[in-house]
């Protein structure tokens, strides 16, 4: 489809050193295009969560080349980092990481906290509409449900119009109802063009995405879409 | 971000820990409050003393006994009875001592007042006419004795105002000293007072009265002399002049071994700036400490909040603040936890400025220097203690934050 997003060349995360080193992520090669929706399985321990750490600009590789959106981020600074997480990464996390203490709405506007933005409470607005909660805006995270508090937080990764959507076990703590809702609320973003890169150990949540590749020990492989 | 909207956050985030933050601003309330009332004491106490010197005239020379020694120990000064009725019409020889005006010795001790309606112990001085020159004290009603009720060992009394007041006792009314029964003929004109003792609380009696019922020991020996020289430019001479006929009536050669001791208003003065200054900067060290204390609880609240909120901060990294976006937020809700509790602070001294001096009879001088250091101190104290706190956040790893429990 469009042009590359991601492209990650021969990259390694290595914790520790000597007979304590850690290979958490072993010379990974991998390419997402504009409008991708990729899943990344694999179980606990696999470096999926290292390797997710390094898409979402969280973490740098050891060694290695990562381009974003044709930007080399291997050799970012933090603050370089900081920037490019906010114009171009919306996060969606398994805890939710919603801030108790606002409203849904002061936590949509969040990430437009971070950059120069207008109409913060109308973006912020718009983008819960987005996800269908235009009655909850004021609500905070401790009245709603599991669910909603989810679509809260994509919300709040849509709110910058990112380039992608990195969702770490997106629906980890949610039962299959609110799940299914949030899985279709992704489903829907792709369709509309966002780029979506999944993270889960769930096959029937991976079966979602075009894409399936398998973190094992390291290393990655593709696999068949189910 | 701006700093306008780092300011919104930093207000949202002490907001959301209510009690904590009021808590932590307690602290450094009290410290300032602290610092500007024991200031502000001190202030209003050297503002009296000085006052109340003012009022006793630049001429006025006191003489004291010198002290006594027995077996090496040397005692107080004043200890020793060295001064006599001989040193008193000595210093009247106008030839001797032409600059000195008046001389009242004085005997003083304390008695029990009882009136028909009332009774006090209070201090009764017993002396002569002069006293009420020496003093440059004046009379709101009645007359001061006289020379020859001194001589009749007359049992008259002038009251000070506040005894006059506690006694419900007028110009013509019998009160009873030690016993004794004394006519009323005057009451002092109410001075105020000096913050160490009240000059309106007291009671003159005639100096031989004052031996024969108060003090006892020998009619000729007096415990001070009250000196006023001819005006305030003569004292250097009047000085002088009491100095070198008191070692001459007292056969001493060597002036370093005098048994007695000549004080002024002026070195009245500056002994007592000096020992209110001293007192002063005590009170307001101690009250500098508690403001330290509250600054360090601004510094341990800061770090319970940057540790209890490590995935607010993870949260927020990720979300694209910047290592020195969060140093600011935390810098600012510290600097306005430390900031709201001083400016609270001043607002509890100006109150306990208003209340303690009607309550407690404690003057209190709130002056704007000591106001706005302790302002700027507090301020200064929270970004300090708050730098470490902040600095902390600011470089906590996103990842490791987000995943803190």
């Amino acid at each position: 489809m469009g042009a590359e997003i991601i492209r990650l060349v021969d990259v390694s995360k290595v914790y520790g050193d000597g007979d304590a080193e850690v290979r958490a992520v072993d010379g990974v090669s991998l390419s997402v295009k504009d409008g991708d929706f990729l899943a990344v399985m694999g179980p606990s321990g696999s470096g999926k969560s290292t390797l997710m750490h390094i898409l979402g600009c969280l973490d740098t590789p050891t060694s290695g080349e990562y381009r974003f959106a044709g930007e080399d981020v291997s050799g970012m600074n933090e603050r370089e980092l900081a920037s490019i997480r906010n114009r171009r990464i919306g996060f969606v996390f398994q805890q939710f990481h919603l801030l108790s203490s606002m409203s849904a709405w002061r936590n949509v506007e969040l990430p437009l906290l971070y950059r120069s933005a207008h109409d913060r409470r109308q973006t912020a607005l718009n983008a819960l509409a987005q996800v269908g909660l235009t009655n909850r805006v004021q609500y905070r995270p401790n009245q709603l449900s599991g669910g909603q508090q989810q679509r809260v937080a994509i919300a709040r990764a849509l709110v910058t119009d990112p380039t992608m959507i990195l969702a770490d076990e997106p629906t980890g703590n949610l039962d299959s109802k609110a799940s299914r809702e949030v899985l279709d609320i992704l489903i829907g973003l792709n369709k509309s063009g966002h780029t979506i890169v999944l993270i889960t150990h769930d096959p029937n949540v991976a079966g979602v995405a075009e894409r399936v590749v398998e973190m094992a020990d390291g290393h990655l492989q593709d696999r068949v879409a189910a | 971000m701006s700093l306008l909207r780092t300011f919104d956050t930093g207000m949202r985030g002490l907001l959301g820990h209510r009690l904590r933050s009021i808590l932590t601003t307690l602290g450094i309330l009290f410290g300032v409050a602290a610092v500007i009332c024991t200031v502000g004491i001190g202030t209003a106490s050297a503002n009296s003393v000085n006052a109340r010197i003012a009022s006793l005239g630049t001429n006025l020379l006191t003489v004291s006994p010198g002290s006594t020694v027995s077996f090496g120990v040397r005692g107080g000064s004043g200890s020793a009875n060295t001064l006599t009725m001989e040193d008193v019409s000595g210093l009247q020889d106008k030839q001797d001592a032409p600059d000195i005006a008046a001389v009242a010795p004085v005997v003083s001790g304390s008695a029990t007042l009882v009136s028909a309606s009332s009774n006090e112990t209070t201090t009764v001085q017993g002396s002569t006419s002069s006293w009420l020159a020496t003093n440059a004290r004046s009379l709101s009603a009645g007359i001061f004795f006289t020379q020859q009720e001194v001589q009749k060992h007359a049992q008259v009394v002038v009251l000070g105002a506040t005894s006059a007041a506690t006694l419900g006792a007028v110009v013509g009314d019998q009160v009873s000293i030690a016993g004794n029964p004394f006519q009323v003929v005057g009451v002092l004109t109410s001075i105020g007072s000096t913050g160490f003792t009240n000059s309106d609380d007291i009671a003159v009696i005639p100096l031989t009265t004052a031996q024969d019922e108060i003090t006892g020991g020998s009619p000729d020996s007096v415990q001070r002399l009250l000196l006023s020289a001819s005006s305030s430019s003569t004292i250097g001479s009047a000085y002088a002049e009491a100095d070198q006929l008191l070692l001459q009536t007292h056969h001493i050669t060597n002036a370093a071994a005098a048994d007695f001791s000549i004080t002024s208003a002026a070195t009245l003065a500056s002994t007592a700036a000096s020992v209110t200054t001293t007192l002063t900067i005590l009170l307001a060290s101690v009250a500098a400490i508690s403001l330290l204390v509250g600054g360090i609880g601004v510094m341990n609240i800061m770090l319970v909040s940057v540790t209890e909120r490590t995935q607010e901060i993870g949260l927020r990294k990720a979300l694209g603040a910047t290592p020195r976006d969060l140093l600011r937020q935390f810098l600012i809700e510290a600097a306005t936890l430390s900031f709201v509790g001083g400016v609270l602070g001043v607002g509890a001294a100006l109150l306990a400025g208003y209340l303690v001096p009607r309550l407690a009879n404690i003057a209190v001088a709130i002056t704007p220097t000591p106001v706005i250091i302790a302002v700027v101190v507090a301020a200064g104290v929270g970004l300090i203690f708050g730098v470490y706190p902040a600095a902390r956040a600011a470089r906590l790893a996103p990842i490791a934050a987000l995943r803190a429990e």
